[in-house]
């Protein structure tokens, strides 16, 4: 693997050994010794333009747990606020001897741009550009999905047969684009639930159902439910009357949960606003995966970088520079 | 193209009780005694060599695999590995005796590699190597406690190990 840039473009394949080798490395972060030899002498640059706490520091852990030496560049404060360009900030870092570029940034296909460009010869992961993709989320979301299901046994299977449910605010969503494509190809139906007003134009050439209703889409007995975050910082219209308005339609309340089938699972991939989208019912019950998500995203995390940077690079390093 | 077949299906099964009883005789008996098999074939001539050692002993002796995918220092002069479980006996393996178990020993970075996996899941009295083919060409200072056949090869020769379990047959095989 060169780069992983999103999941609509990611086959099953492939899919199924990040899943299996995230397996192995969920294995060895239950040892006496959790660091691994395996990437040293390589370098991680974490190339942040957009705060984040949890993706930063997950990656971070999953490139130091194999060894890997880890330079966080943060936009905020940096070379960027004084104007500096995507590609002068690449070209610093290739000099550096970035092995692998971790980007998240504001601008849709900026993750795209960086490893196609000819700026660098590193691996480029896509930590979450604009409202485009998020895809080692939806890889540790479809893996957690599958270990609550099949615990011990999901080495090698897919999510075929499996209904989850998405609700939120699509339309902002990277997450709810990179789950939909990764849960298609995995075999799994999808089913969106948002208000009108935060449904995407183009979600009829999505592999998913979109209803309005949360009830109606509970009714169907869903295996997981994946609640989105409302993303107010995003918000520069009014998408909808009153918060409290939306947690009554679309929230996740404790009686929504306690009416929710046996196994099946209330999953978010955080920061949440409780009693927004999410309440603390729904939260803390033990249907919730949201801190077996962050500890399935070290080791999703290191799969990734391990596929990147492990194995004989299969083109010429260096390139047209 | 001439390859030859070194050790046929009898052969095996021979080196292999030899073994067992070595280990027997070396631990002093089938206590705190722990096999842990390299993937594949390791893992699969592991399980044998308990068996074998169950007959004897009439004990039940704990068998796990243990990946060294993640500790090897050639990584990047191949395409990426994906790595194997690895499985430890619920006993674990501290205080225990190890005995490693692969099916060939060639450069010795493989077990160097293994050595660096056991240190990462606990702290065995002792390590042992069994091995069943020996071909030489060590590039490390490893040397094996038990080994089924030394078979003097040239660097460039293929060494094959072929097992009913992962194979479907049984021989080993040299050749070009």
């Amino acid at each position: 693997m060169r780069h992983l840039l999103d999941t609509r473009n990611l086959d099953r394949a492939t899919a199924l050994r990040i899943l299996d080798i995230a397996e192995d490395m969920a294995d060895t972060q239950s040892r006496e010794v959790k660091k691994l030899p395996t990437l040293r002498g390589k370098t991680v640059v974490n190339l942040f333009f957009e705060d984040s706490t949890r993706t930063r520091i997950s990656f971070e852990a999953a490139a130091k747990r194999l060894s890997a030496d880890v330079i966080n560049f943060a936009a905020k404060g940096s070379s960027v606020s004084k104007g500096e360009s995507l590609k002068d900030t690449a070209q610093t870092l290739e000099a550096i001897g970035a092995d692998a570029v971790v980007i998240r940034h504001p601008a849709s296909g900026a993750p795209q741009t960086l490893a196609t460009s000819g700026w660098i010869s590193a691996g480029v992961v896509n930590a979450g550009d604009g409202t485009h993709e998020h895809p080692t989320q939806a890889l540790l979301d479809a893996f957690t999905i599958r270990k609550r299901r099949f615990g011990a046994d999901s080495r090698g299977r897919d999510l075929a047969g499996l209904h989850v449910v998405i609700v939120g605010d699509v339309l902002h969503s990277r997450v709810a684009r990179s789950n939909v494509w990764l849960l298609a190809t995995l075999g799994a139906d999808v089913t969106l639930v948002a208000p009108p007003t935060l449904v995407p134009q183009n979600v009829s050439l999505w592999p998913a159902r979109v209803v309005y209703d949360l009830d109606e889409a509970l009714e169907q007995s869903p295996d997981a439910v994946m609640m989105l975050r409302i993303q107010l910082e995003r918000m520069n219209a009014a998408y909808f009357p009153t918060e409290r308005e939306y947690s009554r339609r679309w929230g996740l309340d404790a009686l929504r949960v306690a009416a929710l089938p046996e196994g099946s699972i209330v999953m978010h991939p955080g920061p949440m606003n409780r009693g927004l989208e999410i309440s603390s019912e729904a939260a803390d019950s033990p249907r919730s995966t949201v801190l077996e998500q962050v500890t399935n995203g070290v080791s999703i995390r290191m799969a990734v970088l391990y596929l990147l940077l492990a194995g004989e690079r299969d083109d010429e390093r260096g390139g047209d520079l | 193209m001439s390859t030859r077949t070194v050790l046929q299906e009898a052969d095996i099964a021979r080196a292999l009780t030899r073994i067992a009883h070595e280990i027997l005789e070396s631990n002093r008996g089938s206590e705190d005694l722990v096999l842990l098999g390299i993937p594949t074939r390791g893992v699969t001539l592991a399980h044998r060599l308990a068996a074998l050692i169950g007959g004897i002993a009439q004990t039940q002796t704990p068998v796990g695999s243990l990946d060294i995918t993640l500790f090897r220092d050639d990584l990047s002069k191949h395409p990426t590995r994906s790595p194997h479980p690895t499985d430890i006996p619920a006993g674990g393996i501290d205080g225990k005796t190890v005995v490693l178990v692969d099916d060939v020993l060639f450069s010795g970075r493989s077990i160097r590699a293994a050595l660096d996996a056991i240190q990462s899941i606990g702290r065995p009295a002792v390590v042992r190597l069994a091995i069943l083919v020996d071909r030489g060409h060590r590039e490390l200072p490893i040397r094996p406690d038990f080994i089924g056949k030394n078979i003097p090869s040239a660097r460039t020769e293929r060494v094959n190990v072929r097992l009913h379990e992962n194979d479907g047959a049984e021989e080993v095989t040299i050749g070009a």
